[in-house]
C-alpha cells in the first residue's frame, strides 16, 4: 500500500468507501449544508446517489424567512452570505424535502438548527422517527436568544449543552455530527467539550464572519451588514482546523469542509484527518462540483498509488509525529516507532518503507510538539 | 431542464454602450423560451470570481453555421462583465441554461405591450416573434437613460404594430419613463397583458400602472444572484401567493418572470413582518 506509493493505481480500483461514525458512506464526498438546498435542484446536473449523502439547509421548527436582501457579496475566491437560515420549518420539510430524497434513493444528512437548547431537541426526536435520516449535523452557528444571542458554537458550555440534548434525544443508530465555527480561540477545546457531551463526529468549518463595504454608498454591502465567508479563501483555516481536531481526537471522525472545489483540495482535508468532505461554495461556480470532486479525488489517490481512501485518512500527522494513521494507538516521539510501534496491521514489506520514511522525515518542528502533547491528552 | 456545457465565444460586437455576444451552447437553444435566463461563470477555469453571472437570452439558434448558439446582450459593470467583455471569437465559456421561469403566453390572440428597460429589451425580439406568431397584436415600448443604451429598436420595428421610445434625457424618442406612455398606449390598444423586463423601479412602477387598470403583468426581475439555480436563497424577494401569504421566493428558480401584482415592489429589500417566517417584533 503505502510501500507502492509511486506505483499509480486504476483509478477504478480505489475503495472510496468511508465512515462517520457508525455511517458507513459508499464515498467521502458530500454537499455542504445550506450550499445545495434539499438536493433536488443539482439532481439535474448529476446523479445524487454518487455523493455520500447530500446534507441539507440547516432546517428550523418553524418556518423562516431569512434576512432581507442584499444577501451576498462576492470576494476574492469566496463570497459573503447573510441567508439568515430561511427555510421552510421542519414540518414542511419532512413532507416536501425529506421525501423527495427517500424517494430517490439519495442518502440524507439533516443539517438542524435553533435558536435555544429545546428547540434542537424537538427537531432531534422529530427527525428520529423518519426513516431516511441517515445522520444529523448540528449546526451551531446560531445566535442563542437564551444568552443574549452569543453564538453557541463560541461558548462551550451552551454548545454542550445543545448537543447532550440532541444525542439524548436521536435514536441511537443515527450520529449526530456537530458542525464547528472557526470563529473561536481554541477550536479543539470546543471539539472536546462537544465530544464530551456527546458528539459522534465533528464538521468543520462553517463560514468566517466577515464584511464588505460597498464603496460606492459607503455602507455594508449585505443587509445583514456582516456575513459568512465562504470559498477557496477560507480552505487553510479549514485545513488547519481539521488538522488540529484530528491530532487531538484522531478517534472522532470529521467530515471536512471549506473551499473544496478540486479532488486535490479534498485530499488535503483527508490527509488532514477528515473522513469525508463536503463540497459547498463551488456548486455556485460549477453545479457538478460534488460529482467532479468525487471523481477527481478518485484519480488523485490512483495516481499517488493508494488503493483505499482510508489509508490516507490523517495521512498528514504522520511525517510530523513518525505514525503509519493505520495505527489506532496515541503517538509515541519519532523515533520509537521504528522500535517499539511496528504494528500488527502492517505487513512486514511495509516496515521497511515505514522506517525509510521516519528516517527520512524532517525534524519535527516545534508546534507540532504541541499537537503531539494533545494526542496524549 | 438545464445543462451545463462548454461553449465558444462564435461573434462579439458592440451595439452602442453593450456588447452583444454569440456563442455555442449544445443543448440550450432547443430547450429556451422567451424569458429565461444563462449563467456563464466568467475569469476562466481558475477564476478567484466564483459565482456566476446571469443574463436574459436575446435570442437562440438552434441550427447555425457552429450548431446551436445562445446571444445576449450585455453591459460591461463589474469584474465579470469587463472580462466577457474582453473576450474574442474562440474563447471557451461554460454556461448553464436555460434557466428561470420564462414568460407565459396568452393561449387566445389578446393585445401584448412589451416594455424593456435599457438591456432589459434583450428577451423581448423572441417574446414577440412569439406572440405574434401567435397572432397578438404586439406594440413595443423601450426605454433607457440615454440613446447609446437603448437595445432592440430596429428588431421592435421588424416585429411590432408600433414602437414607442423615451429616453430619460430626450437623446431619443419621447424624453421622459416608460410609464409616462405606458397608460396612453394601453388605452389605444387595449392591451390585456404587459410584458416588461428592465430595473426594478421600472417594473414597480409598471405594475402600479396596470394593476388599477386590470391588465396582466409578466415582469422579468433582476435581483443579485449567487448560483442562478435555485440552492443558495440568495436572490429572494416578497413574492404574494395564490393562498394570500408573502413568501421570500427565489428569483432564479420561481421567478424571474413574476406576475407584477404579486410582488411586493416597495417591500423589496426589506423583510416585512407578515412575510411567512420573518422575525416578529418582540412586545415589550
Ligand atoms: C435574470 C437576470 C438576467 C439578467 N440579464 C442581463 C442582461 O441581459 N444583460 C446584462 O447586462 N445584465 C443582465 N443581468 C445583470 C447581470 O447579471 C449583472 O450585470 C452581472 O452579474 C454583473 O456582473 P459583474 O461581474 O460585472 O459585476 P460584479 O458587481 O462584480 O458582480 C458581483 C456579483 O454580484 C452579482 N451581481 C452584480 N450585479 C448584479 C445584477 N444587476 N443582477 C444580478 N446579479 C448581479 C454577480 O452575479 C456576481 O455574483 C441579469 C441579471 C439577472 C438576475
Ligand atoms: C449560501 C450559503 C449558505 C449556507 N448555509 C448554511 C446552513 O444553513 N447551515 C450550515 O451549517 N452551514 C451553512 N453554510 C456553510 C457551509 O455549509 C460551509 O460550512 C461553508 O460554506 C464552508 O464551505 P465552502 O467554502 O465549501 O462553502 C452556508 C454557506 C453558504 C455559502
Ligand atoms: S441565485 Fe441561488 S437560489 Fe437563486
Amino acid at each position: 500500500m503505502s510501500a507502492d506509493m509511486n506505483a499509480a493505481v486504476d483509478p477504478v480500483e480505489v475503495n472510496l468507501a468511508t465512515r462517520l461514525g457508525s455511517l458507513a458512506l459508499h464515498g467521502p464526498v458530500l454537499t455542504a449544508s445550506g450550499c445545495a438546498a434539499s438536493g433536488k435542484e443539482l439532481s439535474q446536473f448529476f446523479d445524487l446517489r454518487l455523493l455520500g449523502a447530500v446534507v441539507t439547509k440547516s432546517i428550523m421548527v418553524q418556518p423562516r424567512s431569512g434576512r432581507p436582501t442584499p444577501r451576498m457579496a462576492e470576494t476574492p475566491s469566496g463570497m459573503l452570505n447573510s441567508i439568515g437560515l430561511q427555510g421552510p420549518g421542519i414540518e414542511a420539510f419532512i413532507a416536501k424535502d425529506l421525501a423527495w430524497l427517500v424517494e430517490h434513493g439519495v442518502r440524507s444528512i439533516v443539517s438542524i438548527a435553533g435558536t435555544n437548547t429545546s428547540d434542537y431537541a424537538r427537531l432531534a426526536r422529530r427527525l428520529s422517527s423518519e426513516p431516511g435520516v441517515a445522520a444529523l449535523e448540528v449546526n451551531i452557528s446560531c445566535p442563542n436568544v437564551e444568552s443574549r444571542g452569543e453564538v453557541f458554537a463560541c461558548d462551550p458550555r451552551a454548545a454542550a449543552a445543545v448537543v447532550a440534548a440532541v444525542r439524548a434525544e436521536t435514536a441511537r443508530d443515527i450520529p449526530v455530527i456537530v458542525k464547528l465555527s472557526p470563529d473561536v480561540t481554541d477550536i479543539v477545546e470546543i471539539a472536546g467539550r462537544v465530544i464530551e457531551a456527546g458528539a459522534d463526529g465533528l464538521a468543520l468549518i462553517n463560514t468566517l464572519l466577515g464584511m464588505v463595504i460597498d464603496t460606492t454608498t459607503l455602507r455594508p454591502a449585505l443587509a445583514g451588514i456582516t456575513g459568512g465567508l465562504s470559498g477557496p479563501a477560507i480552505r487553510p483555516v479549514a485545513v488547519r482546523a481539521v488538522y488540529q481536531v484530528h491530532a487531538a481526537f484522531p478517534d472522532t471522525p470529521i467530515l471536512g469542509m471549506g473551499g473544496i472545489r478540486t479532488g486535490e483540495d479534498a485530499l488535503q482535508f483527508i490527509a488532514a484527518g477528515a473522513s469525508a468532505v463536503s463540497v459547498g461554495t463551488a456548486i455556485f461556480n460549477d453545479a457538478s462540483a460534488p460529482a467532479r470532486v468525487h471523481r477527481e479525488l478518485r484519480e488523485a489517490l490512483a495516481a499517488r498509488g493508494y488503493r483505499s481512501l482510508a489509508e490516507v485518512v490523517g495521512i498528514a500527522h504522520v511525517t510530523s509525529v513518525g505514525r503509519d494513521d493505520a495505527l489506532a494507538a496515541p503517538v509515541p516521539p519519532a523515533q520509537e516507532v521504528v522500535v517499539t510501534a511496528a504494528p500488527a496491521a502492517v505487513d512486514d514489506s511495509d516496515i521497511g518503507a515505514l522506517i525509510d520514511e521516519v528516517r527520512a522525515a524532517p525534524e519535527v518542528p516545534a508546534n507540532d510538539s504541541e499537537t503531539t502533547r494533545e494526542v496524549h491528552l | 431542464m438545464a445543462v451545463q456545457v462548454d461553449g465558444e465565444v462564435v461573434a462579439m460586437r458592440r451595439v452602442g454602450a453593450y456588447h452583444h455576444m454569440s456563442f455555442t451552447a449544445p443543448g440550450i437553444p432547443e430547450q429556451t423560451r422567451p424569458g429565461h435566463f444563462v449563467a456563464l461563470s466568467v475569469g476562466g477555469p481558475t477564476s478567484s470570481t466564483l459565482l456566476r453571472r446571469a443574463f436574459s437570452v436575446h435570442r437562440v439558434n438552434e441550427r447555425g453555421l457552429y450548431g446551436g448558439t445562445v446571444d445576449i446582450i450585455f453591459a460591461a459593470h463589474g469584474v465579470g462583465t469587463t472580462w466577457m467583455a474582453s473576450l474574442e471569437r474562440g474563447a471557451a465559456l461554460n454556461i448553464v441554461g436555460p434557466l428561470g421561469k420564462p414568460f407565459a403566453l396568452p393561449r387566445e390572440p389578446v393585445g401584448c405591450v412589451l416594455v424593456g428597460g435599457g438591456y432589459g429589451a434583450a428577451p423581448l425580439a423572441m417574446l414577440a416573434e412569439q406572440l405574434r406568431a401567435r397572432g397578438c397584436r404586439v406594440d413595443i415600448i423601450l426605454g433607457a437613460a440615454t440613446v447609446d443604451r437603448l437595445f432592440g429598436v430596429l428588431d421592435a420595428r421588424r416585429s411590432a404594430s408600433s414602437v414607442t421610445v423615451t429616453t430619460d434625457d430626450g437623446s431619443s424618442g419621447i424624453a421622459g419613463r416608460v410609464t409616462d406612455v405606458l397608460p396612453n398606449l394601453l388605452e389605444r390598444t387595449g392591451a390585456d397583458v404587459v410584458y416588461a423586463c428592465g430595473p426594478m423601479g421600472m417594473l414597480s412602477a409598471i405594475s402600479a400602472v396596470c394593476e388599477p387598470l386590470g391588465v396582466h403583468t409578466q415582469c422579468a426581475v433582476e435581483e443579485s444572484m449567487a448560483c442562478g439555480v435555485g440552492v443558495c436563497m440568495t436572490c429572494v424577494l416578497p413574492v404574494i401567493g395564490d393562498d394570500g401569504v408573502t413568501r421570500m421566493l427565489r428569483s432564479c428558480v420561481d421567478g424571474p418572470v413574476f406576475r407584477g401584482e404579486r410582488v411586493r415592489w416597495s417591500d423589496v429589500g426589506t423583510m416585512p413582518p407578515d412575510v411567512l417566517g420573518a422575525p416578529q417584533a418582540v412586545t415589550p
